[in-house]
């Protein structure tokens, strides 16, 4: 293995220490103006090593299929949030060190796509998570922000707390903590109940950070307090590293063992719980946190069924999830005024006041309903299939109905951008940043309908890891 | 991927409205974009002409397009077209200029996404009825839901978001299931094709499940009684050109699914379910006609009574003869004619009177007697009147009916007449009736209303006074499909007197006779 291999984590760590250079040197020019140009930089990077493999740190880093696809796409999502941002570059908030903390989230976050080995795992987890519980309370003045901040943190503890002792009774029971040892061995409750119990902790850590029942009740919370920029980022990337890591966990269970048959309940409720709160909401931040919480639910379908093309899907549906959700946030951020966050009201008239803004927002809605021809319906119908071949035919059953419930509120978006009427003036939004959401809502519609290179992306990391 | 005519005729009937739509976003001039989608229209019904080509005598589906999609969940883009399928295309093609002609000076704010909702439900419409993958299928399915929503959200009546968040909400909950049966059926049989997966036998227990699953979806876009409650809301408040839209185009899809999914997918339910399918038909009869008699609203009355024309479609399909099957198909297309006329007419009415209630609208007969001339036809075709289009289809249908089963005829018969009775009521007050609100300011026809209208009324009576071309296109198809359920059932063992807990035990037949090759054959 060469260090040329490393290129996506080096190019972000460099960028991040031009960052914290900017930061100290207290320039007058703001660093949104060259941010996301590095940052598309570092996306063609990752996607040009796409095939690096090999191995480091006494195979406690590993790069693979999946760690390379995941960088490419924490990469794109880092791209995103940064060019979301540089919408509002006069805001005071957005200074050098608020984005140096958002790139070092986002280097954790590409540093546990390729840990294959828990401590090293844990490591990577907390590297992400110190720097947004940094970043949330960013808000001015904001009480509503430190609220956030102090939940996240909170719960953050509690959960890694779990999440350590867990790791304990897994070392103690397979005194191993490298995932190719760990699956080698029997995962089954009445074999292991020591480390099965271990393991169902260590998740809780990551299910905390993909907000999933019953460990996602900072999510709207945290969505609503936090900056509308820093809420785009949290409710995206960090699901990722989330998504990355079960996947790797998962390919050690088979189908309808105790810890697989947790994975679809929590799922089953997750859905149904996020979907049945987001009905009432009327803050769209807060909204989007509980359809967070649902599409949580629908990933471990994909992680449930266990199988090659279950975790293919899983991996599939975490980019089409992004995408979607970045370009949500993408108008949310647009159509906030002096950062506030906007309401369901809030939209309406967006049709005269921007048609492209609502045009973008539609496509977003509707993709997160899972309406083809968008990359929601593409990943969710993977999901589908993935979970009904293993045998959760419930699963699936409760998935669709989800899907019913699910389209009242995301229709209410569409519903009050196009039919609802306001006197609010036309907003003002920069050609450059509307390219920027018109290729954002492009993607979520060419990944939903030409879905073939991403899949077989995914597809050829899932059999490396269950082959 | 060449077709006999050089061109994937199928793929450009999809891709023309697509390209148009592109290029209306960069459109200025509102007369251009009405002249752009007008052209579009035209040249869609030019592209669909070689598709009168299609030769009943040969395989069953033609015109097929092949192209790999995602290979490795075996989803192939795959489109092809056969007897059941020939007749909506066309109608399909043949409406898009119609509605822009129609919505010429009805629709007069946000003209360019007006246009682009058109075009893509154009499109879409055509997939759903050309797609022979399942996943392919369902994407034009729900793709369709955007722009119809659209369409009556932001141009419909006073109450649009009510009636566009039902219709939306309706269908699509409908519909959730139909993807679990989608997912179910690739496990089951393999693959998403729907031409292999006619080949394949599937254990009874299976096949009622994902009867009902797709039943649903499809029972809610006939929509049969009692999930119609959506479409008088829909229709009331849709634009003319929406409802147009909606009565000949939309509708059809439920039925058309039946025909398409659950009689060759799952001929064993299919079978055990024509009883109560054959009531609830009845019921959509009887009742939509009977609620059409109360209406004092011109459009509630027509969506209404679509509810009973609809009604004697899924009555024939169930009625598993060749007759009522034609006679069913026939009736979706001369529906979609003659509804669509009808939407169509009123919508006129509503530019000059701003009303859609009867008593607003009496006594036109003398100040309007070409629009009445048209009106009358138009009425007299939905009430399936001798000589047009629709008497022949309602008579097959009836035909069937009564070869099956005496009684099924004798419920339906009723029907025809509450039928006379409510389009009767209707064109005797807006013709006769003591004028109420005229003003010398309503024109006539005009040239280009004349243009919208007299393609339809000219197939009212072709169909009606020629129905054999159509029919003997279509029988070839329907015998194919009727074969092969037959020898599935067969293949099963299942008798007709079978009692439910037996057929429930039934596995899928391990060798289906050689005959049912057929069903598959393609040809480009």
């Amino acid at each position: 293995m060469t260090i040329s291999m490393l290129l996506p984590e080096l190019w972000l760590l460099a960028t991040i220490c031009a960052l914290f250079v900017a930061s100290i040197s207290g320039g007058k020019r703001s660093v949104l103006t060259w941010l996301p140009w590095a940052a598309v930089a570092g996306v063609v990077i990752a996607a040009l090593s796409l095939g690096a493999r090999g191995e480091t740190l006494y195979g406690a880093y590993r790069l693979d299929g999946l760690s390379q696809f995941f960088k490419l796409v924490i990469a794109l999502g880092f791209a995103v949030v940064t060019a979301i941002a540089a919408g509002k570059r006069d805001s005071k908030d957005l200074s050098p060190d608020y984005c140096m903390l958002l790139g070092l989230s986002a280097w954790g976050l590409m540093l546990l796509a390729s840990c294959v080995e828990l401590i090293t795992l844990y490591l990577a987890l907390e590297l992400s998570s110190y720097s947004l519980y940094a970043l949330i309370p960013l808000r001015g003045q904001d009480r509503r922000a430190a609220e956030a901040g102090i939940k996240y943190i909170l719960f953050g503890a509690a959960v890694t707390a779990l999440a350590l002792f867990g790791l304990s009774y897994v070392m103690a029971a397979k005194h191993t903590t490298y995932l190719a040892a760990l699956a080698t061995s029997s995962w089954s409750l009445s074999e292991a109940p020591l480390a099965v119990i271990g393991m169902l902790l260590f998740l809780a850590g990551f299910f905390y950070k993909l907000a999933l029942f019953p460990f996602h009740f900072w999510c709207p919370d945290v969505y609503q307090g936090a900056k509308n920029e820093t809420a785009a980022y949290v409710a995206t990337i960090p699901k990722l590293g989330a998504v990355v890591v079960l996947v790797r966990l998962a390919s050690l269970f088979t189908p309808h063992m105790e810890v697989t048959n947790l994975l679809a309940v929590l799922g089953a409720i997750s859905m149904t719980g996020g979907n049945l709160a987001a009905l009432v909401q009327r803050d769209v931040k807060r909204l989007l946190g509980y359809s967070s919480v649902a599409h949580a639910g629908y990933i471990m379908l994909g992680l449930a069924a266990g199988s090659a093309a279950g975790l293919a899907a899983a991996s599939f549906y975490s980019l089409a999830y992004i995408l979607m959700n970045l370009a949500c946030f993408y108008v949310v951020c647009a159509v906030s005024v002096d950062g506030e966050n906007p309401t369901l009201d809030d939209l309406d008239g967006l049709y005269h006041r921007s048609p492209a803004l609502a045009m973008i927002l539609a496509v977003a809605a509707f993709a997160l309903v899972g309406l083809p021809p968008t990359a929601g319906f593409t990943g969710k119908l993977f999901l589908l299939t993935a979970a009904w071949d293993q045998g959760y035919q419930w699963l699936v059953i409760v998935a669709v109905l989800n899907t019913a419930i699910s389209i009242y509120y995301y229709l209410g978006l569409v519903r009050h951008a196009y039919t609802g009427e306001s006197t609010a003036p036309a907003l003002a939004v920069s050609r450059g940043s509307l390219v920027f959401g018109g290729v954002l809502a492009a993607l979520v519609l060419l990944v939903g309908m030409l879905p073939a290179s991403v899949y077989d992306l995914a597809a050829q990391a899932a059999t490396q890891l269950h082959p | 991927m060449m077709t006999q005519f050089g061109f994937p005729v199928v793929t450009a009937l999809i891709v023309v409205p697509l390209a148009a739509a592109v290029a209306l976003l960069f459109l200025r001039g509102e007369r251009a974009m009405r002249l752009l989608t007008l052209v579009t229209g035209i040249l869609e019904c030019l592209v669909a002409l070689p598709l009168l080509a299609y030769d009943p005598a040969g395989a069953a589906f033609q015109f097929v397009e092949k192209a790999a999609w995602l290979p490795a969940l075996g989803m192939t883009y795959h489109m092809g077209v056969d007897g059941l399928s020939l007749y909506m295309i066309l109608l399909t093609a043949l409406m898009l200029p119609l509605c822009v002609l129609g919505s010429w000076t009805y629709i007069s704010k946000r003209v360019r996404e007006f246009h682009f909702c058109l075009l893509l439900m154009t499109s879409a419409c055509i997939g759903v009825f050309a797609a022979l993958d399942f996943v392919l299928f369902y994407v034009f399915w729900e793709a369709m839901l955007v722009p119809m929503y659209l369409l009556i959200a932001v141009w419909g009546g006073p109450r649009r978001r009510y009636a566009s968040i039902k219709f939306f909400l309706y269908t699509l909950a409908g519909s959730t299931l139909l993807l679990a049966a989608i997912v179910a059926f690739r496990q089951v049989g393999g693959t998403f094709s729907i031409p292999e997966l006619m080949e394949k036998s599937y254990s009874f227990k299976f096949q009622i499940l994902a009867f009902l699953a797709m039943a649903l979806a499809f029972a809610i876009k006939v929509p049969m009684f009692p999930f119609h409650t959506w479409l008088p809301a829909a229709h009331v408040e849709a634009p003319a050109a929406g409802s147009v839209l909606l009565a000949a185009i939309l509708l059809k899809m439920g039925t058309y699914g039946f025909l398409r999914f659950c009689l060759p997918l799952t001929p064993a339910a299919s079978v055990t379910a024509a009883p109560v399918m054959i009531a609830i038909s009845i019921a959509s009869i009887l009742y939509g006609g009977a609620i059409a008699l109360g209406q004092t609203d011109i459009k509630k009355l027509i969506a209404y009574s679509s509810v009973g024309h609809m009604g004697f479609v899924t009555l024939g399909i169930f009625l598993f003869s060749v007759s009522g099957i034609s006679g069913a198909i026939l009736q979706m297309l001369n529906h979609g004619i003659t509804t669509g006329g009808l939407f169509m007419m009123i919508g006129l009415l509503y530019e000059r009177s701003h009303s859609r209630e009867i008593a607003d609208n009496q006594g036109l007969g003398k100040f309007m007697p070409a629009f009445m001339f048209l009106l009358g036809l138009f009425s007299f075709s939905s009430l399936a009147f001798p000589g047009t289009n629709s008497f022949v289809g309602e008579i097959l249908v009836l035909i069937g009916a009564f070869k099956g089963n005496v009684w099924i005829g004798f419920a339906a018969v009723p029907g025809a007449m509450l039928a006379a009775a409510y389009m009767l009521r209707l064109l005797q007050r807006v013709t006769w009736g003591a004028p109420s609100s005229f003003k010398p300011g309503w024109w006539d026809l005009r040239t280009r209303e004349w243009v919208t209208l007299l393609p339809l009324a000219v197939l009212v009576l072709y169909i009606g006074l020629a129905p054999a071309v159509a029919i003997k296109t279509i029988e070839p198809s329907i015998e194919r499909v009727l074969a092969a359920m037959k020898m599935k059932n067969q293949a099963m063992g299942l008798r007709s007197d079978m009692p439910l807990a037996e057929r429930l035990k039934l596995p899928a037949a391990v060798t289906v006779a050689d005959g049912t090759d057929s069903i598959r054959e393609e040809r480009p």
